[in-house]
């Protein structure tokens, strides 16, 4: 891996290693939120908030814009999807599921 | 491997997980008639599911939660509308707040579960719909933020052993 890669991966990762950006992301994700929405969401700053968001902005996990004073955040999907390129999906819920549904089932029998 | 097949239908906005298991359908259906065994299978071992109302009847809702690694919690809900049991049941599946009112900004699903005795075991064929491609994708990219969470929690897991 080259290191501009690796720069990268440690900001998506560290962007990823906190709570309210994860649920902001998530929030981001579902559509564009406006900063102050977001804020309203948490029991912090909106100074506080504001911050996180860039963490996520500069990992390029959501982009911002701007319309007359407020600013709109929303997710950006492709990067999110590279970043977890090699880490699971809905397929690998399923196959959880699965293996645990024949766990308990073979543990019961025993 | 119990995993027969999974197809993921982009025209018909679904999802369907075969499977094979080595149980008679009777006790493939109590899984999910049981909530203390349904906990043990719905979410993955970082995001364990604590189901709060378990009503598997028509009209009935299944109310549960999911834990993350630092009790971040996810509310979801299933609304139950068929139930034949032991060979079906039909329900919608959807995120919720955490007094479990549906989230309307991300997609519910309708799902059809269904088991069937085949070669000595269950075919358990479990079905997802999604009501356009946009409402699948954004649930392929949340789950997907769970898989790096979770991932991350093992690697955290990995380094402190």
């Amino acid at each position: 891996m080259i290191e501009g890669d690796e720069d990268r991966a440690d900001a998506l990762f560290h962007a990823l290693a906190d709570r309210t950006r994860r649920d902001i992301l998530r929030r981001v994700l579902a559509g564009e939120h406006s900063i102050s929405t977001l804020a309203g969401f948490y029991d912090m700053s909106f100074a506080a908030v504001q911050k996180h968001v860039a963490v996520l902005e500069r990992a390029g996990l959501l982009t911002k814009r701007r319309q007359g004073r407020e600013a709109f955040a929303s997710g950006d999907v492709q990067v999110v999807r590279s970043a977890a390129s090699l880490l699971s999906e809905f397929e690998e819920v399923w196959r959880g599921r699965i293996s645990r549904i024949d766990d308990l089932i073979n543990q019961l029998k025993e | 491997m119990p995993v027969v097949d999974v197809k993921k239908d982009l025209d018909a906005f679904s999802l369907t997980i075969v499977a094979d298991f080595a149980a008679p359908v009777e006790r493939v259906w109590q899984i999910y008639a049981d909530p203390r065994q349904l906990e043990r299978v719905w979410g993955p071992p970082e995001y364990p599911a604590t189901f709060v109302d378990h009503e598997l009847r028509p009209g009935g809702v299944m109310n549960y939660y999911m834990t993350g690694p630092e009790g971040d919690k996810y509310c979801g809900y299933w609304r139950i509308s068929d139930v034949s049991e032991p060979d079906s049941f039909t329900f919608a599946d959807g995120f919720a707040d955490e007094d479990f009112n549906p989230n309307t900004d991300l997609p519910e699903s309708q799902n059809v579960y269904s088991f069937a005795a085949h070669d000595g075991g269950t075919r358990a064929t479990f079905v997802a719909t999604y009501p356009s491609a946009e409402a699948l994708q954004q649930v392929l990219d949340m789950g997907m933020i769970e898989g790096a969470t979770a991932a991350m929690g093992q690697i955290d897991a990995f380094l402190a052993a």
